[in-house]
Parts: C-alpha cells; structure tokens; sequence
C-alpha cells in the first residue's frame, strides 16, 4: 500500500513537472519579467517625480506657478477639450454606422479610421503644414481672410485630433458589435423614438467602452509632442502646450523645471492607467455576469 | 443592403465619412499630391543624399533591435502575467501600459537623464565604456521603451486561450516540457508574436519625441528620419521634407498591411 501511493504520487509529481517550467526556470523567468519592467517602466517613472524634487517642495511649485507654464497647461487642457469631444462624437456615430448596419467597403472603413495609428507623429502635423502653410495647397486663401491655423492655436488642435482619432472609435465599435441589434430592435418595435433607443439601450451597454476610449484619448491629445511640435512654431506662453513646455525648458538646462512640468504629465498617466485598469475590471466583469445570465436561459 | 428598423444609418454614416475625410484623409492626400509636383529627379535626389540615407537606415535598423527585444522579453512578461502568480502581479500589468500613457516627450527626457554620462545608470556604465545617452545604443533603448506593451498585449490573450488541456494531452503522452514548448506553445504563439514584433517596430520608425532628446541629432550618425524631416520643415525645404515622408509613408503603410494580414492569420488560427 505505501509503495502504491509512494509510486502514485512521484507520478503524478512527474506530471506536473511536465505540465510547468520547473521551479528554477519560473523564478528565473518571473525575475527576467519584472527586472526588465522594473529597468524601463519603474525607474524613468520614479526618476520623473525625484528629478522634479531634487530642489525641494518650494522650487518645484514656483516651476508649475511659473505663467508660461500655466498658459502652456490651458492650452493643453483647451486642445484636448476640443479633440476629445469631437472624436467621441465620431466615434459613436462610426460605431452606430459599422456594428449596427452592414455595407460594402465596412472592412476598408474600420481600416482607415486605424489610419493615423500608422503615420508617424512628425508627419501627422507636416500634412497640416502642407495645407495650411505659407506655401500651402490653402494656405494663400487663409491669409487673404486673415486666418492663421498653422503655428497658431488651431493648428495645434488640428493636430491633436488627428492623433487621438482612431481611440474611441477603435474601442466602441467592437463593444457596440459584441452587443448586436436585436435590444435596440426590440425599443424601437415597443415604440421608443431613435435618439431614446441610443440612450436607454445603447448607452448602458456601451459606457464603459466609452470611458476606456475618452480616457486613452485624452491621454494622447494631452501627451502629444511630434505632431504638436511641427504646427506650433513655439512661441512662449502663445502656442506651447506643456510636453512642448518640457522641451523648451530642458533645452535651457533648466532640469529641475523640466521635469517639474513633466510631473504632470506623469500623474496624468498615472490617473490614466489607474481608471484604465479599473474600467477593464469593469469591463470583464459585466462580460462575466452577462455570460452567468446567460447560461441559465440556454439551458 | 438589408433594411433594417434601426434609424440613423445616413446621418451616422455620413458623419463618419465627412469627418473621416476632413480630419484624416484630405491632410494625409496632400503629402502625395505634394510630391506630384516634383520632378521624379528631384525627388530621387532627396531620397539618395547620404544623409538621409543613414537616417533611413538608423531608423530601420534601430527600430528592428528594439522590437526584437521587446519580442524576447515581451514574450516572457507576458508568459509570467498569465501563467504564474507572484505578489503585485495585477499592479505589474497595469503598469505595462505607461509607455503608452506617457507623454513621449517626458519619456525621452527622463531615459536621457538616466542614461546621461552623469545620470543614475549612465555613471556605472561609462567605467566599462559602454556609453548609451547620444548613440544608437540610447536611441534603441528609447524605442524599446515605447514598443514595450505591444508585444506583452497581443500575446496576453492568446496566451490565456492556450488551452492547459493540449499541454496535458501532450505531456500524457510523453512529451517532455521542453518538446511541448517548442512543439506547442511556440507554433501556436507564433502569430500573435509576429503581429505585436511588427506592431512594435511600426511604432519605432515613426517615433520622434522619446528618440529627440537621447539621440544627440549628430547627422549621418544619431539623425533619425522624423528628426530630418523636422530639420527640412525648419528650413522651409518642404519639398525635401514631402519626399522623405512620403517613403515613409510608403513604409508605414505597407506594415499596416502586413500587420492586418498576420491579424488575420491569428484570428483563423485562435478559431480553428
């Protein structure tokens, strides 16, 4: 008998070995993982906030009170409160058209909306300058009306809309998709006018698709530096945004300032992956509970 | 087209097209339209200065070294997030999107501070003279910095979609650990790890703000391509500028390709 279960269990140890690494090779891997995480995720993070503190609590705070930074952090703020809302707009209205109906050309169309993913940055805000410039395809009528969009305020948000584009869109139309047409059919056989069923039905089911997009948006309208950086012509306290406020200051060797300003940046990234990670939480959870209730119907 | 009870088709439709159009498209089309008015010489003068040709190959080069190492160490991140537990492991995932979150221009700053000859890491290294801050070795350091998650997030759920079962069948039957890696799990990883390699290395030749400050811009040396361009905008040699773009441009889009195409290799073979 004991040899029986002595014979059973090296066995079934034997098994299990075969079924995972050994244990050296899962503590080896687990230590290559978090080491190389640790080597270009925690310390540039962690170097931003000691860097920003090097010169004490008081010098960090005259850094941010300084008014070009300020100016530069509205006008962030101002570029991403235009660009956020107007691809949120867009993103709902492509995710409504793609998962709702069928047409020829949808697969080309989810495609181009991936579009600007593809361009690099510099050219992102250079297209904006070859439209737009002095030498530019409309350029000659914007002067003529005395409008001036590249190296001016709206050229930056021209830019930063075109980069943050595909966010939203790209997260609601598979949510939308996954949660077919037959809830909306229903509200609209019952009765309900359109934009009634957009915001009973759709809505609930799709708002936490909506957060995750708004806030990966936002994330890039507000970070954004290459596209930025070719429409903005730089000018102090007029057409910086902060990450362009980074560089000007890091330019100047004034370090301490330039990473003062990113501190900001960072916790913008901070508060973005926090609300990312809790909303995918969410996210798998309500797929979760709506596979639980599904079950018990189909059987 | 099947008729459906849903409103709103044209009006959404239509949106979508038109700000598609207005945003994206028109912009994107004046880079070739641009270029349309140069001669075919003039153009291939642009491409072929040697300058720009170092820069094509530093951005090419240094962009296929750092993908390859976020494939070699994405693929294990991933493994060891979805497949052993270990204190902070959901932190550990979280943070896996920071180079996403993070402004590329304060990701550039703070590598260059950290790396600079005087800098935290940069100090222990010169001693071996192993200089990182203003070579090829700093600029592929930052590009594996942004192409980090890429790899790490396409293969997280085809990893969890592994199922234990194919591994047990195969260990059942006699295969080793080692024989059901390289048999199963690497063919079936392959895929998902190519798409998130070229992902990767897309998002590195196009990158500008985490490279700019490390680099140290030395032409024919540390110059990449986006950096060139910038420099031919800043001298309103915009010609110049479209013609190395629009090989870019060539180059991205023809990933994009690419890319979508092993996508779509990894959805039949998830399927099947």
């Amino acid at each position: 008998m004991a040899g029986y279960v002595h014979a059973h269990t090296g066995q079934t140890s034997r098994r299990a070995s075969r079924l995972t690494e050994p244990p050296i090779v899962r503590v080896l891997l687990i230590a290559a993982a978090l080491g190389f995480l640790a080597l270009f995720l925690v310390l540039p993070l962690a170097t931003v906030f000691i860097e920003a503190l090097s010169s004490g609590l008081g010098a960090y705070v005259l850094a941010i009170r300084e008014p070009d930074a300020l100016a530069a952090l509205r006008l962030t703020l101002l570029a991403a409160a235009i660009a956020v809302p107007s691809n949120l707009v867009f993103g709902v209205c492509a995710g409504w058209a793609i998962a709702k109906f069928d047409f020829p050309g949808k697969q080309l169309l989810t495609t181009l909306i991936d579009l600007p993913f593809a361009v690099s940055p510099v050219i992102s805000g250079m297209v904006f300058v070859l439209l737009f410039g002095r030498q530019g395809v409309l350029g000659p009528w914007a002067a003529d009306h005395d409008i001036k969009i590249v190296f001016a305020v709206p050229g930056i948000v021209l830019a930063t809309i075109f980069v943050s584009f595909p966010f939203i869109a790209r997260e609601i139309i598979p949510v939308m998709e996954a949660s077919g047409t037959q809830e909306e059919e229903a509200a609209r056989v019952l009765g309900a006018g359109g934009l009634q069923t957009f915001f009973r039905v759709t809505l609930p089911n799709i708002k936490w698709g909506l957060v995750y997009g708004v806030i990966l948006c936002n994330a890039r309208a507000m970070g954004e530096f290459g596209a930025v950086s070719v429409v903005s012509g730089k000018i102090r306290g007029v057409t910086n945004t902060l990450p362009l406020h980074v560089e000007i200051l890091y330019n100047e060797y004034a370090f301490q300032a330039a990473f003062a300003v990113s501190s900001l940046l960072a916790f913008l990234a901070i508060v973005t992956l926090i609300v990312k990670t809790v909303v995918e939480r969410r996210i798998g959870l309500s797929a979760q509970t709506e596979a639980g209730a599904a079950r018990p119907q189909a059987s | 087209m099947t008729r459906s009870v849903l409103p709103g088709f044209r009006l959404t439709m239509g949106f979508t097209v038109f700000y598609l159009c207005l945003i994206v498209l028109v912009p994107l089309l004046t880079l070739p339209a641009r270029s349309a008015t140069m001669t075919w010489d003039a153009f291939w003068q642009t491409i072929s200065d040697p300058r720009v040709v170092a820069s094509y190959r530093l951005s090419i080069g240094a962009s296929l070294a750092a993908a390859a190492v976020n494939a070699v160490f994405g693929l294990i991140v991933a493994w060891v997030l979805v497949r052993y537990s270990f204190p902070g492991r959901r932190i550990v995932d979280s943070l896996v999107d920071l180079p996403f979150a993070l402004p590329t221009a304060v990701a550039g700053i703070t590598l260059t501070s950290i790396y600079a000859p005087n800098g935290w890491l940069g100090q222990l290294l010169e001693p071996y003279g192993i200089k990182v801050a203003f070579t090829r070795l700093g600029i592929t350091l930052a590009l594996v910095f942004i192409g980090l998650p890429f790899v790490v997030r396409t293969l997280q759920p085809v990893i969890e979609d592994l199922d234990p079962e194919v591994e047990e069948a195969a260990a059942s039957l006699g295969a080793t650990r080692v024989g059901v890696v390289t048999r199963i799990i690497v063919p079936y990883l392959f895929p998902a790890w190519l798409t998130g390699f070229a992902l990767s290395f897309a998002r590195a030749v196009g990158e500008y703000g985490s490279v700019v400050f490390i680099s140290g811009n030395m032409p024919m040396k540390t110059e990449i391509a986006p950096l060139l361009i910038i420099t031919k905008l800043e001298q309103y040699d915009y010609a110049g500028a479209t013609a190395i773009a629009l090989v870019m441009l060539v180059l991205s889009f023809s990933l994009l390709f690419a890319i979508n195409l092993l996508q779509g290799w990894t959805t039949r073979r998830l399927m099947n």
